[in-house]
């Protein structure tokens, strides 16, 4: 099978191009560095079956950093038959220069000039056959993300695949001396290629930068804008999740105790009070989820990510860290496990360690299903969206707390530059696609271990046989007794303690434990929460959850990322230990002061 | 025309490459961004708390800490 390559630098619409051909849901945001991870499709182009390779954004032919290395080792290993060089038609004068070092791969290329939408409204204008010519390759103009040119595009990788033989690998003989005559034969031709206005008019960028980036306002508007956005999600969502939860539980007692006498007693009790009620309950987040993460895209398609590191840096300098560290802990408040990958933009193995070690500690969506549960459960209408809030600032100061007392072993310093792209909107496409992924990526992990955590919390509350179901006697209930010593100081108690055993292999297990091991879903669990447990105790289980280990997914990705079992295990122990410390102090004192 | 480092720079003021003292990766890296001799750099703001600098140049905005922009000499103009 003939393969192609999708190379060019970080940003420039690589992975937008790679959706359009082939109809695939990869990442899209707009911050230099979404793409850290090689991802292929295939794709019937003319007769050929054609495997194309999305990869991380590389800025030149000599890139150190892990995401860089390992578009590196995928062209060292793998025979590619074309590549297909996307270049930011609007930046072409810097982007140029990348173009001629890849002459040195000695493979057929394609230049694609994409965001030709916003060249033209900057009003650069290209000669195409002179580039063509100076690039000693096809040159196409295309809008990856409105779809201009994009036909073309296709026929002209299609034309070109087929009129070549099967290649090798590339030859990757990166001579840094040649660097300085590329860079002025790039120069010669986009002086003789390009026409640029002598200003550029990024009117709207700017404007938008003066307010968003203005030294006083800048990081309270960004607080602001946080709390809006987190306000909206759960101003919208709350009722929503009624609703799912109302309609499941309807056709619980509508529908499936019809199957009640059909059954034996224990397989109706697994089913649908295990089951049933276990993943109904997870499921009835679903809507919050996926409205979470609707915010999440436009605020990581807009640029403003890269305006939070500009504004956050100086802060996160003092705590051994850099802009990008807070921009991964934000995109952490969507799934820990891509901020942490994206960490490999990171070259210093110091400054990505400490990186890594605080992104666990950030408020996931998954964590934020169980508080917004138990906070609406437990709390008023007007204390939950106070308590959430408050979770969220922990959440921070737990990180740049751990970060402030690793920095010390952790140390190192690396230089920054960061691009700040203009702002720009996603297609409503874009965004639905984006939700549309995270139901998936909910789906997949509710048939993985949601499943099979109900099932098997079910059975722990129910066996041995003969017992009460969730007493003292069942296995849980031993599980829990054991527990109990440790976790009692935070006031949490024995099933309560079966749940967290449980939420160490995923945060949305949590909620469907609570589910089975109280036999209840919807409206009768809160219920029933507010009988056993206090404000008091609920916060404070909360706090638990909040930074004990997130989940086996984030532990694995730890291992992966860090190559170091060792570190591993002390995020692991830090956390579990700064977890029970908190929790305990918080729940000691509020009790103190007679709470 | 004075030889200034980058950071010293006004804001509004813009100064013209003379050299790069960067080494190794950093150099390769503030290269691939157009940092390069003769170019045209533009300070437009700084953060707040002695926080990075945000300059264009050419037809790109990067933002970049004032320790590493120090590295970058360049010409002001009066
Ligand atoms: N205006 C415009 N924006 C585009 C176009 N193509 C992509 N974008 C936007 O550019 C940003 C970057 O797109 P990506 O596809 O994530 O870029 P990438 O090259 O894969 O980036 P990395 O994976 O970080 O290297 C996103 O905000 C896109 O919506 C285009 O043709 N026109
Ligand atoms: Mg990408």
């Amino acid at each position: 099978m003939k393969r192609i390559a999708l190379l060019g630098m970080p940003n420039t619409g690589k992975s937008t191009f790679f959706n359009r051909l082939t109809g695939a849901c990869a990442r899209i945001g707009n911050w230099p560095g979404i793409t850290v991870d090689l991802l292929g499709a295939k794709i019937l182009l003319g007769a050929d079956m054609v495997e194309v390779v999305d990869l991380p954004g590389l800025y030149d032919l000599h890139g150190f950093a892990e995401d860089e290395q390992i578009v590196w080792r995928f062209l060292h290993n793998n025979p590619v038959d074309l590549i297909c060089l996307i270049l930011n038609a609007a930046q072409i004068d810097q982007q140029l220069p990348l173009a001629l070092q890849l002459r040195r791969l000695e493979l057929p290329t394609v230049v694609v000039l994409n965001m030709a939408d916003e060249a033209e409204r900057l009003g650069i204008r290209f000669d195409a056959a002179m580039l063509a010519a100076g690039l000693n390759c096809p040159v196409c103009f295309i809008s990856a993300k409105y779809g201009q040119g994009f036909p073309e595009t296709r026929e002209t990788l299609r034309r070109v695949l087929s009129e070549r033989p099967p290649t090798r690998t590339a030859a990757l003989a990166a001579e840094f001396a040649e660097d300085e005559a590329l860079v002025a034969e790039a120069e010669q031709l986009v002086a003789r290629a390009v026409t640029m206005p002598r200003v550029l008019e990024h009117g709207l960028t700017e404007r938008i930068d003066r307010i968003v980036l203005h030294p006083l306002f800048g990081i309270p508007l960004f607080f602001l804008a946080m709390y809006l956005l987190f306000q909206t999600v759960y101003a919208l969502g709350g009722p929503l999740q009624n609703g799912v939860a109302w309609l499941l539980e309807g056709f619980r007692t509508q529908a499936l105790v019809l199957f009640q006498p059909l059954l034996p007693g224990w397989l109706y009790g697994l089913l649908v009070e295990g089951v049933y009620n276990g993943v109904g309950t997870v499921a009835s987040f679903v809507p919050v989820i996926v409205l979470f993460f609707l915010g999440v895209a436009l605020v990581e398609d807009s640029g403003y990510l890269s305006r939070i590191a500009f504004l956050m840096d100086a802060l996160m300098a003092k705590l051994g860290l850099d802009g990008r560290g807070f921009v991964m802990l934000l995109m952490g408040f969507g799934c820990n496990v891509p901020a942490m990958m994206g960490t490999r933009v990171i070259r210093s193995r110091g400054l990505r360690l400490l990186t890594l070690l605080i992104i666990p500690f950030s408020l996931c969506s998954a964590r934020l299903q169980v508080f917004v549960f138990l906070s609406t459960a437990l709390f008023s209408t007007t204390q939950a969206p106070l308590v959430l809030l408050a979770l969220y600032a922990i959440s921070f100061l737990v990180a740049f707390g751990t970060a402030l007392l690793f920095k010390g072993r952790l140390h190192s310093h690396e230089p920054l530059l960061i691009e700040l792209p203009p702002y720009r909107l996603p297609t409503f496409k874009q965004v639905v696609l984006r939700g549309w992924h995270e139901v998936h990526h909910f789906l997949n992990r509710a048939t993985r271990f949601i499943v099979a955590g109900v099932v098997m919390i079910w059975l722990l509350t129910h066996l041995p046989p003969g017992v009460p179901a969730g007493g003292p006697e069942t296995l849980a209930g031993l599980f829990g007794g054991w527990l109990e010593p440790i976790l009692r100081p935070m006031g949490i108690d024995q099933q309560m303690a079966v749940v967290l055993l449980f939420g160490f292999v995923a945060k949305e297990i949590v909620l469907g434990a609570m589910a089975v091991v109280y036999g209840l879903d919807g409206d009768a669990l809160a219920q029933l929460m507010t009988q056993r447990m206090d404000g008091v105790q609920a916060f404070s289980f909360m706090l638990f959850t909040l930074i004990y280990t997130p989940c086996l997914s984030t532990v694995a990705t730890m291992r992966s990322e860090s190559k170091s079992l060792a570190f591993t295990g002390v995020s692991i122990f830090w956390s579990l230990l700064l977890a029970w410390l908190l929790s305990f102090l918080f729940y000691q004192g509020a009790r103190l002061l007679g709470y | 025309m004075s030889l200034v480092r980058l950071s010293e720079l006004a804001i509004g003021q813009p100064g013209i490459i003379e050299d790069v003292d960067a080494e190794g990766p950093f150099r390769q890296r503030l290269q691939a961004l157009g940092f390069r001799i003769g170019k045209e750099v533009l300070p437009i703001r700084q953060a707040i708390f002695g926080g990075p600098l945000h300059v264009r140049i050419g037809s790109v905005n990067i933002m970049l800490r004032r320790n590493d922009a120090a590295l970058i000499q360049v010409w002001a103009s009066p």
